[in-house]
């Protein structure tokens, strides 16, 4: 009980939780209609864009000589993000069957053009390792702001335009033919995906960031039948798992990030193995009673 | 490029019934070509539909119907000709709120389960409605209601049968409470109990006023509402006039349309297509 008291009375830790407290609700918001619209990787592919935002920040802040150099690093990343994902999305319309080829060039340009572009602003790759794992002992008090802001948007155009964000994603087709404004709500859900790697890049970092959009959804879908309810289970999920897995790593000297992903697989390997057993007498129940048969069985 | 149709006069929105001839139609299409993936689909199709009517889309597998409907509902583009629906070039200035569109299938399938409910409710919003209207209880409840499922509201669309899934699309396009209704296939693999409920569902609507295209494969149930078909050929219009006589047996006021179809041999569904007595012969 000491232990977590004096936890929780360290700036850093302070700092730490709230960004995980943020994160955690905020990602599976954002994956909730992402694992919608079968885009579960778009999260991966904006990350590695990402970086080379955080690279480019670097370079301009190196250049325009501001302390510490890595100022500008979140504001890059968030350019790079928002342009990669609006990118993807004018891909994803042209035409589908080229837009995971889209994805995969994005991946790759991503890491190696924030590797040489750290490099040309006389940094080291290893300055990228905070990004790609995440790291609280970087996160400031400005980053904590910058963070706060950008989940409160990413929240309040979730939660409030759920409706119409919801059938855009689940029906395209009848979106359009309802006259929503498909191409805004498209380019919305690609940038707040966007804006949510950002947010969480401190915690669990660009490589594994998409695992928190993804995984609290794919645990809270076993579970419900109404997308309501998975995304709030969802984040009930990520909630638990950003602040009980970023807490271990004030005990054990392992990254927030991989703890917090490996939580929320294990959530998943939990439930996958029981509900089986659990939904046992359920599965045995016809699901159409009212349906009379087509075929008689003689005999 | 047929491109002569500005003769649709701007029409006040939500005119009143009335189905005269020099009333606006709901559906004016002219000359319509739509091409996918560089083969030509569409090639030139007119069609001209009033309020009140209940026209049927029929042809073969490949003629282009289903292409119709979804270009009017621009899930695909026209590549030339023009469309006006209610009375506005297609576009932004369609009234979509007074539309309702009824897809073949259930878009995306799997990802994230939603309940029956979630679904209805995406039909209530529209260009200017981005989040759910305050009654949006009562209005869900009632398009449930019109197609038989308010007992199943909070199941996930995925536990239900394809007959009931088609419902749910029904109840998403009524809950709008939309002047045209456009119906892709509506009863295709359907079970009995839910193609008798659409033709009670569209029963209901017709005696309303509604006006309904819809894309069929045989008139079955809905026979005794069509008021016009429209047959496809290859992407042109080969047939357009009065519904086809009915089969043999069918075509007595008292003939009760409670029997299963099961027998070839009274109403089969490719000899109405193809053999029409008003279809030209290829």
């Amino acid at each position: 009980m000491d232990q977590i008291l004096d936890m929780l009375s360290t700036p850093l830790m302070q700092r730490g939780l709230l960004a995980a407290l943020l994160v955690g609700i905020v990602a599976p918001v954002m994956g909730t209609f992402l694992v919608q619209r079968r885009l579960s990787l778009l999260g991966d592919g904006i990350g590695h864009v990402a970086l080379t935002g955080v690279a480019l920040g670097w370079l301009v802040g190196a250049a325009a000589g501001v302390t510490p150099v890595d100022a500008l690093a979140v504001p890059g990343a968030v350019v790079a993000a928002v342009g990669g994902a609006v990118g993807i999305e004018i891909v994803r319309e042209r035409g589908r069957t080229s837009a995971d080829v889209a994805l995969a060039l994005l991946f790759y340009g991503g890491i190696a053009g924030g590797v040489i572009i750290i490099q040309l602003a006389g940094g080291q790759s290893s300055n990228l390792m905070a990004y790609l794992f995440g790291s609280i002992s970087v996160v400031t008090t400005w980053d904590l702001v910058l963070t706060a802001v950008l989940a409160l948007v990413v929240l309040g155009l979730g939660v409030g335009l759920r409706p119409a964000l919801f059938t855009v994603s689940h029906d395209e087709e009848f979106a359009r033919a309802s006259g929503l404004p498909v191409r805004l709500l498209n380019v919305a859900i690609a940038v707040m995906a966007a804006l949510t790697v950002t947010v969480a890049m401190r915690v669990v970092g660009l490589l594994l960031v998409s695992a928190l959009m993804i995984v609290p959804v794919a645990v809270a879908q076993l579970l419900t039948r109404s997308f309501v309810t998975t995304m709030r289970l969802a984040i009930g999920i990520g909630v638990v798992a950003c602040v009980v897995g970023l807490s271990a790593t004030y005990w054990w000297d392992v990254s927030p990030g991989a703890m917090i992903v490996v939580l929320t697989i294990a959530a998943y390997a939990v439930v996958a193995t029981l509900l089986p057993v659990l939904r046992g007498r359920q599965g045995r129940r016809d699901p159409h009673p009212d349906l009379p048969a087509d075929v008689v069985l003689e005999g | 490029m047929p491109d002569t149709s500005t003769t649709s006069a701007a029409v006040p929105s939500g005119a009143t019934a009335g189905s005269g001839p020099a009333a606006t139609p709901v559906l004016d299409v002219r000359g319509l070509t739509t091409h996918l993936g560089g083969q030509q689909i569409l090639g030139g199709v007119d069609l001209r539909i009033d309020r009140g009517e209940v026209v049927a889309l029929l042809g073969t597998n490949g003629s282009g119907k289903s292409t119709l409907v979804r270009t009017l509902v621009r899930a695909v583009p026209a590549s030339g000709g023009t469309v006006n629906v209610l009375g506005a070039p297609l576009g932004p200035r369609v009234p979509w709120h007074r539309i309702g569109y009824v897809p073949q299938r259930l878009g995306a399938a799997g990802g994230v389960p939603a309940t029956v409910r979630e679904i209805v409710i995406s039909g209530l919003l529209g260009p200017r409605t981005l989040r759910k209207p305050r009654d949006w209880r009562a209005r869900v409840d009632a398009a449930l209601s019109e197609v038989g499922l308010l007992h199943r509201r909070d199941q996930a669309v995925s536990e239900l049968s394809g007959g009931q899934q088609r419902r749910v699309l029904i109840a998403r396009a009524l809950v709008r409470d939309p002047e045209l209704l456009i119906l892709d296939e509506p009863v295709a693999g359907v079970d009995q109990p839910s193609q008798e409920a659409f033709a009670r569902t569209m029963t209901a609507l017709v005696a309303r006023g509604v006006t309904v295209l819809v894309v069929l494969h045989e008139l079955g149930e809905l026979e005794h509402l069509i008021t016009r078909t429209v047959v496809l050929r290859h992407g042109t219009v080969v047939h357009d006039g009065p519904a086809p006589r009915a089969a043999r047996g069918h075509d007595d006021p008292d003939h009760d349309h409670e029997h299963a179809h099961g027998d070839p041999t009274l109403a089969p569904p490719a000899v109405v297509l193809t053999d029409h007595p008003f279809c030209e012969a290829d």
